[in-house]
């Protein structure tokens, strides 16, 4: 197989598979997940919960009092590399070309430099919120051997990303495929593993903040 | 496998559902629960974080219900849950968690962590790894109808001393009383002058009410162990009294537990709602409070602070009424930092105070709080649970603090402007 071809089905068949096992994958766990069932609370409720659930899906984002000095790495560290994520994958002008080319949808880009803030700024903060795991002695005890093989699997694509946007280290095609196959393997684990909390972290913070609103507090 | 162990596994499969599948899928072992836990925070040890107090819970839920742990299972790539393993986790599940809630609250992704280590109590329970005095407890509950063993005609002997000491009539199985009280064994033993403030401040809002010799015990150890069908036979105890003398409202005394058990688990264990309403004594004097029907005169001038009691205001919703009564009867009333919602526990909530394997590690916590009064400087400290009052006492007296501590309701009596059929007294 030459390089081009070995390219093509990175980006051709491996690309589709590595598709249709997270999709496949976020069905199933979704399912797996969500037809468990639950008691109904036949408690007199406090008041009716209404939209507690959302408001606590927002509330949730927010550090409750005095924990943001706490642990300033998770909170603050959080937020960037969240947020970093996001805006690399959703605004960068290949990532929407690509996306236009599979559904035909598209938005404006951010231009190449800010995303190259980003993206620097995005792995220096991982970096960083993974060097806090190793350091406390609590994040160390609670971590397991998943947590750090997930930490590379989403920090592989952000960094293969600017080192193929950049032409660096590597010639192009082979960073390209590097940079196609960390996103599949990214894909294939992501709805087997922690990185399912980007689908079920809505429904956990619904369920609490609901639960707790019939009791009156709001969570 | 014995046949506990293998009960106790079917019994928690049977409570997996998905608000814990959630729970558990949303965990990102970032730790923050750990900084929420005064177990964690007063000790420094790791392994009092509240994720991991769950660990037997989590991998029973993985081994059983996602595809990926059915497989490792199978292929034996996972190791499975022990009756060994459950007696290891006591300490960690019965000792070091007072089921205060703190961790929910916290929990960036949402999860209710108390609410799983609820049912991971019932499956422990049920094999047999709860504490012997919480198993204590609980017997004597079943036997006596109390957890400290105090019957019916020991409680009808103190109510006798009252009526001598100060003329007062505690109305005892009134059909059609407005109120019920349910009172804890605790403030039968300890804090009789509770009783003695719910006679004064009933006579002043001119209100009917009853103790039930049936189910005059408000606290529910079943809960605290965590065994649903114990807890539904002491709760149904209270509904049987409740629903002979027709009352309109039960009210739960000042024991924080007592009253989610009442309140919030009663309905759920005996699987129907109420034919009454069920209110803290906090609640019923914020509601005489707002009707007018609460007149008190003077003020407690010492500065003054108040104890959350966490199954009153986080696990309860009562938050505000206790603060609106300590304004009418105290000038110099100061909140400590992280009160209402945030406030820290006693440390003895939950069963630990029960439990004389865990009071070392609960003074070692009431650090905590030793800080939290610290900070205010207070020279009272009310609360409104009488288990709190308890742990709250001991732990001052370890920690060489002499701040005297009050219930809520007795200080409200204190400052009762007092009438008779003839005007102020």
């Amino acid at each position: 197989m030459s390089e081009f071809q070995w390219l093509s089905w990175i980006r051709g068949v491996g690309l589709q598979s590595a598709v249709a096992i997270f999709c496949m994958g976020i069905v199933w766990r979704t399912m797996e997940i969500y037809t468990l069932g639950r008691k109904l609370d036949i408690a007199e409720p406090r008041r009716i919960s209404g939209a507690s659930g959302w408001h606590t899906i927002y509330r949730r984002f927010l550090a409750p009092l005095g924990m943001i000095h706490l642990d300033p790495v998770t909170y603050i560290g959080g937020y960037v590399f969240h947020l970093g994520l996001l805006i690399v994958f959703f605004l960068s002008e290949p990532h929407i070309h690509l996306i236009r080319e599979l559904i035909g949808l598209s938005w404006p880009a951010l231009p190449p430099s800010m995303i190259d803030i980003v993206t620097i700024v995005t792995l220096i903060t991982m970096i960083v919120v993974l060097v806090d795991r190793v350091r406390k002695p609590l994040k160390r005890f609670l971590s397991g051997f998943g947590d750090y093989v997930l930490w590379v699997i989403t920090f592989l694509p952000v960094l293969s990303g600017y080192l193929t946007v950049h032409h660096l280290l590597l010639p192009y095609t082979i960073l390209l495929a590097l940079h196609m196959i960390s996103v599949e393997v990214l894909l294939i684990v992501f709805p087997f593993t922690k990185l399912f909390h980007a689908v079920t972290v809505w429904p956990s913070r619904w369920f609490n903040g609901n639960t707790n609103a019939r009791k009156g507090v709001p969570v | 496998m014995s046949a506990s162990f293998h009960r106790a596994v079917n019994v928690l499969k049977k409570m997996i559902d998905t608000p814990i599948a959630s729970y558990f899928n949303s965990c990102l072992h970032c730790g923050l629960c750990a900084e929420a836990c005064l177990f964690y925070t007063e000790t420094g040890d790791p392994k009092y974080a509240p994720i991991y107090k769950l660990e037997p819970l989590r991998r029973l839920y993985q081994q059983e219900y996602t595809l990926m742990g059915r497989m490792a299972r199978l292929f034996g790539l996972s190791r499975p849950v022990t009756a060994t393993e459950f007696e290891d986790w006591k300490t960690l599940v019965y000792d070091s968690c007072t089921l205060c809630g703190r961790c929910s609250l916290v929990c960036p992704t949402g999860n209710d962590i108390v609410s799983m280590v609820k049912c991971l109590r019932e499956g422990m329970a049920i094999a047999g790894h709860a504490p012997q005095g919480m198993i204590d407890v609980t017997k004597r509950t079943l036997e006596t109808g109390s957890p400290m063993g105090i019957t019916w005609s020991a409680l009808q002997r103190k109510i006798e001393n009252i009526k001598t000491e100060t003329g007062l009539e505690i109305p005892l199985n009134q059909e059609g009383a407005e109120y019920m009280l349910v009172i804890s064994s605790l403030e039968i033993a300890h804090f009789p002058g509770f009783l003695t403030a719910v006679s004064k401040i009933m006579r002043q809002a001119k209100k009917t009410w009853t103790l039930c010799s049936d189910a005059f015990e408000a606290s529910n150890s079943g809960v605290h162990i965590g065994v649903s069908d114990i807890a539904k036979e002491i709760v149904s105890r209270i509904v049987a009294g409740a629903e002979k003398l027709r009352v309109k409202t039960v009210i739960s005394s000042e024991c924080g537990h007592a009253f989610t058990a009442l309140r919030w688990d009663g309905p759920n264990l005996i699987e129907r709602p109420y034919r009454f309403r069920v209110r803290h004594i906090v609640e019923v004097l914020d509601e005489f409070r707002k009707q007018g029907l609460l007149q008190t005169i003077g003020h407690e001038e010492a500065r003054l602070t108040f104890h959350d009691p966490c199954q009153l205001a986080r696990m309860g919703g009562v938050l505000e009424p206790q603060r609106k009564l300590l304004k009418m009867v105290a000038s110099d009333f100061v909140e400590m930092p992280d009160s209402g919602e945030y406030n820290w526990c006693c440390g003895g909530g939950g069963g630990v105070s029960d439990n004389e394997d865990a009071k070392e590690l609960r003074l070692v916590a009431f650090t905590r709080k030793r800080a939290q009064l610290e900070a205010v400087n207070a020279r009272r400290l009310v609360t409104a649970c009488a288990n709190c009052r308890i742990v709250l006492g001991e732990g001052m007296q370890h920690h060489q603090m002499n701040v005297p501590l009050l219930g809520l309701t007795e200080l409200i009596a204190n400052y009762l402007l007092e009438t008779t059929a003839g005007g102020t007294e």
